[in-house]
């Protein structure tokens, strides 16, 4: 793979991370009610197997796809937007994604799933659309400041569904949708989320484009990208996987933020190379939340979004007292 | 120099003991005509929340009403006040204990205690020990924070802005999870101990907390002059000779305490106190303390119990006067941010 | 009297001291410039003075009384201090401002003596027909004027300003230098300010201070530091310095002959 080619330094990233995630997804098949030890995992009897395959199984499949997709689709918005402080859960898709979640049972009683994840991937399209818009309009160019309007703008679009769902006694179901948990994951309940991967492998392709695109207009101009066109292709992108995710599993908070930052860290923002590794990173990281949601009140289960709000806004906090004390960014 | 001086002054209008002009004394009337408006609008909002349309038996309605009213009162009042002076000491006009994630770390608070005590010894507390231990705990966490953020970030704004709101929902995350930890029985305990319910209101806390929040009130009296220099930025105060670490401490303390009252009462209201500072300084054009706070306080009384009213008896929404805060001031907030003047 | 004893200071550890073992006094009624490159240490050494800044080490007395250490206000009635940067967010009228200046004296009950000062400190800098405006409805160099009246109005025998007349145009840099200049001669006042131009110092003051790395250069009359090896020394390029009708004046802005230029 080209990844593996630019460098010895990616290679032996992409390998620990590997390393990291075959534990962590051992450890996530294993721990539960019924322990699973290593030595049955590959022989499992009748019993062990209904387990793995009907809840085990999906369950690491889910908590690896949505964890990879959220980090790219933070990846994706933090290129085109030029600033690392955005993201879809910290900028309004969400949010949106949830309202259109709310609308749709509203209007459709009964609606099915994929009637759901259509109307979600609308509302939540939409609804990034609108922050881009604002984005254009905000006259401090200051990141910090897009961050704020893209946090306030989420609040609004939240405090709306809270009023709405308040009306017609929703607000449990509000909770539900936007608390991420994996304990209702099962299979013929996940598989929607496969769609992720669809999308996932179209961002790989049109990788290069959102680099180009992260420089500015001018210069994606001058090297013959059409901006805009691209720009709404990376709307979509990560509308639709941030959308998917939230239908299946609920939010998980700040991980399309904090994720591709720490890899852009590390391995710069040419997305091509980076792409793979932030969906590495972000599976892991939603599998690191997801065992230590299961194990650290055995055998009560806190929700996946719970424990990432709480790692991920103390590294948000960090990455922002980074950025304000680097040379040049405060004085 | 004094016969320019004299004619200058017979041209101004000056007053020989207040030394005011003519201009000066058109603005005080203006800003004394407001704040009588202020007080008529508040006082009938008030009577209207009580009387509009009662069913059935007065005395009850009555009874439950003026506690509701009270604790509204005290709300608003707290929260306008110490809102209004934080930004005072904060040199900004975007930044409010709200936003700055004072309220979310009164939550976390009063979960980490139940955590840590176990729901029972809480409630063998009783209502005002438990209010003053959260409150003391509540100052002192938040002088911590604030100090340590105040002097390492001092310089950019937003970022300080950011912090704290990420740091607000750092500490709801905490809360939860703290509470997620707890078995299920205790969880159920401790929603019920958390939050007084609005729609019954414990005397026994009403009284503690309005005691408490008239302290507060009182303390902020013999600093409200001082603030006036305090909005001048530090060198310029400290120049003026004011012990401004002092002054900025006492203050952080005091708001941290009317916080307490408020967050007591009904829960977080993030944008509440944002809403009702910046319109007290839109309506009275003036840099004084000694009338900006109180006007601050009335507009808070004005919101709270104007909104309540408007929410439940008048539009009858189901729904809560903090979602209605947090829409409205969710929309104020990036107004401000959008148009950027004067933050 | 001022007495600045061996003052150092850094932002932060390990970085390059910006006042680096600074002993100087300012004996009373004199007008005294602090001149240098920019990051010479002026506005540090301004700073610390007027204990806006606690210096890393050494200590600043105010007539024998260590400025740190004093009752604020107490320090706050004998020296006045202007930053350069003053932005204020609140709503202020230019009367309101210049009332701050008593606040020392009155914790802002003001006294009908106190309006008296005010109204003449608004006169002094020109200020009185715009006495009624607010700060943001004003020029910056309306705004600076203000700022100066305020200083007035605090009635101090020390006046610290740093950079006073940035935003002035001609006339009013002028008058404001000669209101100081009266402010020293008239009433004794020691006045102490950061200076960008050499020529005014030079016109304007008895003294002239001049920093390069944190340290004073040379410190001594116009006369003594008004010559080019002295400025070349101070400002690290060719200043021609030429005595026209009576005045010496230093030609910073004329073009530099080619070696002249390399030698910086």
């Amino acid at each position: 793979m080209n990844v593996l080619a630019t460098g010895g330094r990616t290679s032996l990233w992409v390998s620990l991370g590997a390393v990291v995630l075959a534990v962590g997804a051992y450890l996530s098949l294993a721990v539960g009610v019924v322990p699973i030890p290593l030595s049955d995992m590959l022989s499992p009897d009748e019993r062990q197997w209904m387990l793995l395959s009907q809840v085990r199984i999906p369950r690491l499949v889910a908590v690896l796809l949505s964890g990879a997709a959220l980090a790219v689709a933070g990846l994706i918005m933090q290129r085109v937007t030029q600033n690392s402080f955005v993201s879809p859960s910290t900028s309004g898709t969400v949010e949106a994604a949830v309202l259109g979640i709310l609308v749709a049972t509203l209007l459709v009683p009964g609606i099915s799933l994929l009637g759901k994840m259509v109307v979600a991937i609308v509302v939540a399209v939409a609804g990034t659309m609108i922050f881009l818009q604002l984005l254009q309009r905000i006259r401090h160019r200051d990141p910090i400041v897009v961050a704020l309007v893209g946090l306030m703008y989420g609040g609004v679009l939240s405090a709306i569904t809270v009023f709405i769902a308040y009306q017609r006694d929703l607000l449990q179901l509000l909770e539900i949708w936007t608390t991420g948990s994996f304990s209702a994951v099962m299979s013929g309940q996940y598989e929607p989320l496969y769609a992720v991967l669809a999308v996932g492998v179209l961002g790989y392709v049109f990788a290069d484009r959102f680099t180009v695109v992260g420089m500015g207009r001018e210069f994606a101009t001058n090297l013959g990208v059409s901006y805009l066109r691209i720009l709404y292709t990376a709307l979509i992108i990560l509308s639709v996987m941030t959308a998917v995710v939230v239908v299946v599993v609920g939010a998980i908070p700040f991980l399309g933020l904090i994720v591709p930052n720490v890899v852009s860290m590390f391995m710069g923002d040419h997305v091509r190379r980076t792409l793979p590794v932030t969906a590495l990173a972000g599976a892991g990281f939603v599998l690191l939340c997801d065992v230590i949601g299961r194990t650290v009140r055995f055998p009560y289960e806190i929700p996946v979004a719970t424990i990432a709000g709480v790692l991920g806004a103390g590294v948000f906090v960090w990455l922002i007292l980074r950025a304000a004390r680097r040379p040049g960014a405060t004085r | 120099m004094t016969a320019v001086s004299d004619r200058a002054s017979e041209i101004l209008g000056l007053h020989p003991a207040t030394g005011t002009s003519v201009t000066e004394r058109e603005r005080l009337r203006s800003i004394r005509r407001t704040a009588v408006i202020l007080g008529l609008l508040c006082a009938g909002f008030a009577a209207a929340y009580l009387l509009w349309d009662v069913k059935g038996s007065w005395s009850y309605a009555l009874d439950l009403r003026s506690r509701q009213l009270a604790s509204l009162v005290v709300v608003g009042a707290a929260v306008g006040a110490s809102s209004l002076v934080f930004q005072t000491i904060a040199g900004s006009r975007i930044l409010t204990p709200g936003v700055m994630g004072f309220d979310s770390l009164y939550v976390l608070i009063q979960t980490v205690i139940v955590s840590v005590l176990g729901p029972s010894a809480l409630q063998l507390m009783g209502v005002p020990e438990r209010f003053i231990l959260n409150t003391a705990l509540l100052a002192g966490f938040g002088l911590l924070l604030f100090r340590w953020l105040f002097r390492a970030h001092s310089r950019n704004l937003f970022v300080l802005v950011l912090v704290g709101i990420v740091v607000g929902s750092f500490f709801t995350s905490l809360a939860t999870f703290a509470s997620r930890m707890l078995s299920p029985d205790d969880y159920l305990t401790l929603q019920t101990v958390l939050f007084a319910s609005f729609t019954t209101v414990d005397v026994q806390l009403l009284g503690v907390t309005a005691a408490v929040a008239v302290l507060g009130m009182a303390a902020l009296v013999p600093l409200l002059r001082r603030l006036d220099v305090v909005d001048l930025g530090k060198d310029a105060a400290t120049g003026l000779g004011l012990d401004y670490h002092r002054i900025v401490t006492i203050t952080l303390v005091v708001v941290t305490v009317l916080v307490a009252t408020s967050t007591a009462l009904v829960g977080p209201m993030l944008f509440l106190g944002l809403l009702v500072a910046n319109l007290a300084r839109q309506i009275v054009p003036t840099h004084r303390h000694t009338v900006l706070v109180p006007v601050a306080g009335a507009v808070g009384v004005l919101a709270t119990v104007g909104g309540q009213f408007l929410v439940t008896h008048v539009f009858a929404l189901n729904t809560t006067l903090s979602v209605v805060v947090n829409l409205v001031g969710g929309l104020y907030f990036l107004y401000l941010l959008l148009k950027a003047v004067r933050l | 009297m001022i007495d600045i004893k061996s003052v150092s200071h850094s932002y932060f550890d390990g970085a390059p001291k910006v006042l680096d073992d600074v002993a100087i006094d300012f004996p009373p009624g004199q007008v005294t410039a602090l001149v240098g490159a920019n990051g010479a240490g002026k506005s540090t050494l301004l700073s610390a003075m007027s204990r806006l800044l606690v210096p890393g080490s050494g200590q600043v007395l105010l007539d024998g009384v260590d400025v740190t250490k004093a009752a604020p206000t107490v320090v706050a009635k004998r020296m006045a201090v202007l930053r350069q940067d003053n932005r204020i967010s609140a709503r202020l009228s230019v009367v309101d401002l210049v009332r701050f200046g008593r606040f020392p004296y009155s914790s802002g009950r003001l006294r009908p003596e106190c309006h008296e000062i005010v109204e003449r400190a608004l006169e002094y800098v020109d200020m009185t027909p715009m006495r009624d405006c607010f700060l943001d409805e004003l020029s910056g160099g309306q705004r600076q004027r203000a700022f100066i009246a305020m200083v007035l109005a605090q009635d101090t025998d020390y006046i610290l300003l740093d950079e006073p007349l940035n935003n002035l145009d001609m006339r009013h840099a002028a008058a404001i230098m000669q209101l100081l200049r009266r402010a020293a001669d008239d009433l004794g006042r020691t006045v102490i300010l950061v200076l960008h131009d050499i020529n005014v110092a030079a016109s304007y003051c008895d003294r002239i201070v001049a920093m390069r790395d944190g340290r004073v250069v040379i410190d001594g009359s116009p006369d003594e530091v008004m010559r080019a090896e002295v400025l070349s020394e101070v400002f690290g390029m060719q200043i021609p310095v030429h005595r026209v009708s009576g005045q010496l004046l230093a030609m910073h802005w004329a073009p530099l002959p080619a070696p002249a230029l390399q030698a910086v």
